[in-house]
């Protein structure tokens, strides 16, 4: 298991985001993770960076632990190396091409250019970027397309070596070309990396996810191979999402 | 019957009719400053000492005086502005406290600067012995100067979207990487607009060096920071006020090298914050 997680809670104040969340996450699949607007989505997936701390009122109870360790206990910096994430839109820094998949690399110490070379170049090309970009490392990274700045950012969180990807609704400004771009990456990245992607769109999670999560309120309502959820999901709600009669 | 069109046009008129009326006044100020002061301009007037009793030679000790005290003023003020304003946008908490700090701040920019000088006056000179002093007198232009830098700096790195420090973080950068090289880089130009102002406001200020660090009369340049100096602005009350018979030519070539001086350095600024927008393009 890469991630497991007992009883996790979530609180923003006097708001209880997620409510005793208990699910294991194994290495090397895809989890879909599913549901309507404000079922806690996001937020379980921001507990697995802990980037949920930047908010001010957070709170939590329960235990997460990656690979056996418990996260809360593990150095912040360390953690987020370890766990990449990809946000919704595409996120470039105001930087060339070049420096912002060199940006993770250059925090944790790597100094020579010649060694940023290669990990740019390597990170660009799992990201299926690099023969689209090769010649213009040094123009701004505003000026490429939003599906090549979405695979832009896949390769700036590549680059810091993860164990898992976080994906946060990755395709949702993108174009339905850019989006199998990107949904192609996510599945050739199995083999090497974990991945959760949190998606609003129920088919994007049956073409990509090995196992699929459905979210409602707050709570996980069922958590199953992707085939079964589709197909003969075990709970009413999951089933009523699915088929577009709410969320 | 309303409209629409002619709304606009009306709203445009009087829109452009307030812009018009800053531009205005601002531009009659510097016609006649520069029309009235630029006849008195020399090699001699701006390397010269004054003579005459102040009513002939140069003003050199003046300009070299506020030179020094901006400089003083800003080597002072811009690094305790700046981490100031790092930790009230990064590090403090948002809670009752720190907005009570940040209205404080605020509100210490407006606080009449005669206020400063006396306040210059009992902390640097009497109870640090600093006596009438360039260190005096730049500590005391620091500080009035602080609030503008710091609410300048905090609003330019508030500024600065959430998402790219997100970005930053989620790549396991700390949180100092993060502010060294995505916040300050992005906020920049906004820190650096507020030390534009605060360089005019500390040339331009005659009440805080009045009591710790002006001379009246001191026709040499200053040895070193515990010098006592001559500086513009109060070298032109000096000749407007106090000396009889001081030719118009005297004391508007004073003004038009105060306004040149001032104007130089905000190009300076102007300058290195262009420079800085050309390497960090969105």
């Amino acid at each position: 298991m890469k991630f497991s997680l007992r009883d996790l809670n979530v609180w923003f104040g006097s708001v209880h985001a997620l409510t005793d969340v208990t699910m294991d996450i194994p290495a090397n699949e895809i989890l879909g993770v599913i549901g309507p607007a404000n079922s806690g989505k996001s937020t379980f997936l921001r507990t697995l960076n802990r980037l949920n701390e930047l908010k001010p009122n957070f709170r939590m109870t329960g235990d997460v632990r990656l690979s056996g360790a418990d996260i809360n206990k593990t150095d912040v910096d360390l953690l987020r190396k370890k766990v990449g994430m990809v946000f919704a839109l595409p996120l470039p820094l105001p930087l060339s091409v070049f420096d912002n998949v060199a940006y993770g690399p250059k925090m944790h110490g790597v100094r020579t250019k010649k060694r940023q070379k290669e990990i740019v170049e390597r990170a660009l090309k799992e990201a299926y970027l690099w023969d689209e970009v090769k010649d213009r490392l040094d123009t701004p990274a505003s000026k490429l397309s939003g599906g090549q700045q979405q695979r832009l950012c896949m390769a700036r969180t590549l680059a810091v070596e993860p164990e898992v990807i976080l994906f946060d609704e990755p395709c949702s400004g993108l174009d339905p070309i850019s989006t199998a771009k990107i949904e192609d990456t996510m599945l050739r990245l199995k083999a090497n990396y974990t991945l959760v992607l949190v998606t609003n769109n129920v088919h994007q999670a049956s073409r990509v996810a090995d196992k699929t999560a459905f979210f409602l309120s707050g709570r996980l309502i069922e958590l199953d191979d992707t085939d079964k959820i589709f197909t003969a999901p075990s709970d009413k709600r999951t089933e009523d999402y699915i088929g577009g009669r709410f969320g | 019957m309303r409209n629409p069109r002619r709304t606009e046009k009306i709203a445009f008129f009087f829109l452009f009719l307030a812009t018009a009326l800053i531009v205005l006044p601002v531009g009659l100020i510097v016609v006649s400053i520069v029309r009235k002061g630029l006849p008195a301009i020399s090699w001699q007037f701006l390397t010269d000492i004054p003579r005459e009793g102040m009513r002939g030679g140069g003003i050199l000790p003046a300009i070299v005086g506020t030179l020094y005290l901006v400089l003083g003023a800003i080597v002072f003020a811009l690094p305790i502005g700046l981490f100031a304003a790092i930790y009230l946008s990064e590090y403090a908490k948002d809670n009752v406290l720190t907005r009570i700090i940040k209205l404080a701040i605020v509100n210490l920019a407006g606080v009449p600067s005669v206020v400063y000088g006396l306040f210059g006056l009992a902390l640097f000179v009497v109870f640090f012995r600093f006596g009438a002093s360039i260190l005096s007198g730049s500590l005391t232009l620091g500080i009035m100067v602080l609030p503008i830098i710091i609410t300048a700096s905090r609003e330019a790195l508030e500024s600065v979207p959430q998402a790219f420090r997100e970005v930053s973080l989620s790549l396991g950068a700390s949180k100092w990487q993060t502010i060294r090289h995505v916040v300050l880089p992005n906020g920049i130009s906004g820190i650096l607009t507020g030390t534009i102002l605060g360089l005019g406001r500390a040339a331009g200020e005659t009440a805080p060096i009045l009591f710790t660090v002006a001379a009246f009369y001191h026709p040499q340049l200053p040895r070193s920071i515990f010098d006592q100096a001559m500086a513009l602005p109060y070298h032109l009350y000096v000749i407007s006020t106090q000396v009889p018979n001081v030719g118009d030519k005297m004391r508007y070539g004073t003004a038009l090298v105060l306004l040149g001086l001032v104007l130089i350095m905000n190009s300076v600024a102007l300058v290195v914050r262009f420079r800085f927008r050309k390497r960090h393009r969105w």
